[in-house]
């Protein structure tokens, strides 16, 4: 059998694939990877399918003993990782054999990474998905002396090449689609919106980030609630706001001033509490046609052959 | 009868939310039900997903499969075609049982006093009356049904328990629900229904949709053990 057994599950370590879809109308929200470009790659370098189980780690602090031959892909926030040791590179895939120990340090920079094995992680599936949503208790977190199985292990290593491995950015300048109430804002408040920079709050999590700063005047009065998108930015009473992702609630009545990209959604998940973001308009069209292009720009990139 | 009073608002890059109507109405809830239902079942291969709410849909579409003006064409053209038979198209009855009092309902008392009422009307008059199933959130499960009977309101307590059983049954304003799960909670608890809101492995894994109508109907402790709900 190949496979893991775990040594230490670091900070918060989840099983994700591409997400539970379709069962919004139960209350379920969709779970799936934080940074969609980072699981892609390690997906994609392992040899895997698209959405693939792959294991998302927060912060760090993985470590997992090989229990029968396979390879592993690591892609995503700056974690050292060392593989008996021996220091290793992200992006790229790596051979793992029996008794081989890989780790995953503490991230030097950003915050998730993913760390795909061939032919994906086997998991429990719920409606259709692996994706673990603790706030559901639909599946639970890694835990130390669990077994992990996948598949044996590719002939070819493959890497990324350096010129397309996404950066972290010190400021994140998120494009927003604007909708929902955004007409309902004053002129003011959302021109204060698009001018601030807001810093990444302590208390931003899988289902939103947190942003502080100056306050955006919401408009008043109680609205029933409503679908929330992935991406929404929400902003509460105290105009503080949030954008809320993978684990959000399916539903909520606070007013919403439009939604992020999320191509720029996988960037601040990367961000650390006290990062500064900024928000700028983008047209539906454009937003459309960034994500057709980036979309296409990844599955055109050519991998390169490490041995 | 064109339907003046549904708006389309753009959500995301690859979602629209209809606007149905701005008032909590069964009305309403039947033009929820019936454009979600419309959706879910006629473009099933360019959708991702639909929120059904109170008074509206968010629509989660595949831009690499549907534009989205042709996307808003459709929508407005089922919502054209609704008007009429919307109102023959209610949502399924489905009852509740419901143990009452103060043993599994830890509010029922302080409900009632506030109120003005005995606990056996405050009874009364939450099984009197059929509800809406208005929309499904909060957790998995957790529909929102209303509207109580004004008598029988009561705001969300000032500090939330922790810890609310499963299947606890709850009043908040004139919303009341059914806690699917163990969870934190600030609903005015009044009894315990056995019936299970939500269970992920089952082939219909919850009892009611949204738009559905629910009947709470009294039944004993014991009958409630028997049913297989929690002492």
């Amino acid at each position: 059998m190949s496979g893991f057994r775990v040594l230490e599950p670091g900070v918060l370590s989840l099983f994700q694939d591409a997400g539970r879809l379709g069962h919004h109308a139960l209350g379920l929200t969709t779970g799936g990877p934080m940074d969609g470009a980072a699981f892609y790659w390690a997906n994609r370098l392992a040899g895997n399918p698209e959405g693939a189980t792959a294991l998302e780690v927060a912060q760090g602090g993985l470590r997992l003993e090989c229990i029968g031959d396979t390879s592993v892909a690591v892609a995503g926030a700056a974690m050292p990782l060392k593989i008996n040791d021996q220091t290793k590179a992200l992006w790229r895939s790596h051979r793992m054999t029996a008794g081989d120990v890989l780790e995953l340090g503490h991230a030097t920079a950003g915050l998730r990474t993913y760390v795909a094995a061939a032919d994906g992680f086997e998991a429990p599936v719920y409606f259709g998905s692996t994706a673990v949503v603790r706030r559901e208790g639909l599946g639970k977190p890694l835990h130390a002396g669990q077994e992990l199985v996948c598949g044996a292990s590719t002939d070819t290593d493959w890497a990324l090449p350096m010129d397309q491995i996404p950066r972290c950015e010190a400021t994140v300048t998120l494009r927003v689609v604007e909708g929902y109430q955004a007409a309902e804002f004053s002129a003011e408040s959302r021109g204060l919106f698009y001018r601030s920079a807001f810093q990444v709050s302590p208390r931003s999590d899988r289902m939103g980030y947190r942003l502080e700063g100056n306050a955006v005047a919401a408009p008043a009065g109680e609205r029933f609630s409503e679908g929330i998108a992935y991406g929404a930015v929400q902003v509460p009473p105290d105009g503080q706001p949030i954008v809320l992702l993978n684990d959000r609630q399916t539903i909520g009545g606070y007013p919403k001033l439009g939604t992020v990209l999320s191509l720029d959604c996988w960037k601040l998940v990367q961000c650390v509490p006290g990062a500064k973001v900024c928000f700028e308009v983008i047209s539906l069209e454009a937003a459309q046609a960034a994500v057709e292009e980036f979309t296409a720009t990844r599955e055109a990139t050519a991998l390169k052959r490490s041995t | 009868m064109p339907d003046d009073s549904m708006r389309i608002e753009v959500a995301g890059e690859n979602a629209l939310i209809v606007y149905l109507g701005d008032a909590l109405s069964p009305v309403v809830a039947d033009r929820v039900r019936w454009l979600d239902q419309q959706l879910r079942e006629r473009l099933v291969d360019q959708l991702i997903d639909t929120v059904p709410s109170y008074a509206s849909v968010l629509v989660i579409y595949r831009p690499d499969r549907i534009r989205m003006e042709a996307l808003q064409e459709h929508i407005e053209e089922f919502g054209r075609a609704t008007s009429e038979p919307m109102t023959k198209e209610e949502g399924r009855l489905v009852t509740l049982p419901v143990w009452y009092g103060t043993e599994s309902g830890p509010d029922l008392a302080a409900l009632a006093e506030s109120n003005g009422l005995s606990l056996d009307e405050v009874v009364r008059r939450h099984h009197l009356r059929q509800y809406r199933v208005y929309a499904i959130g909060f957790a998995p499960g957790f529909a929102y049904l209303g509207e109580v009977d004004e008598a029988i309101a009561r705001p969300r307590l000032a500090t939330p328990r922790q810890h609310v059983p499963t299947g606890s049954v709850g009043i908040a304003d004139r919303q009341t629900a059914v806690y699917p799960a163990e969870s934190p909670g600030g609903w005015n608890l009044i009894g315990r229904c056995p019936v299970r809101m939500f269970d992920p492995l089952a082939a219909a894994p919850m009892p009611v949709g949204v738009g559905d109508r629910i009947q709470f109907e009294p039944i004993s402790r014991s009958e409630h053990l028997e049913l297989g709900g929690a002492p």
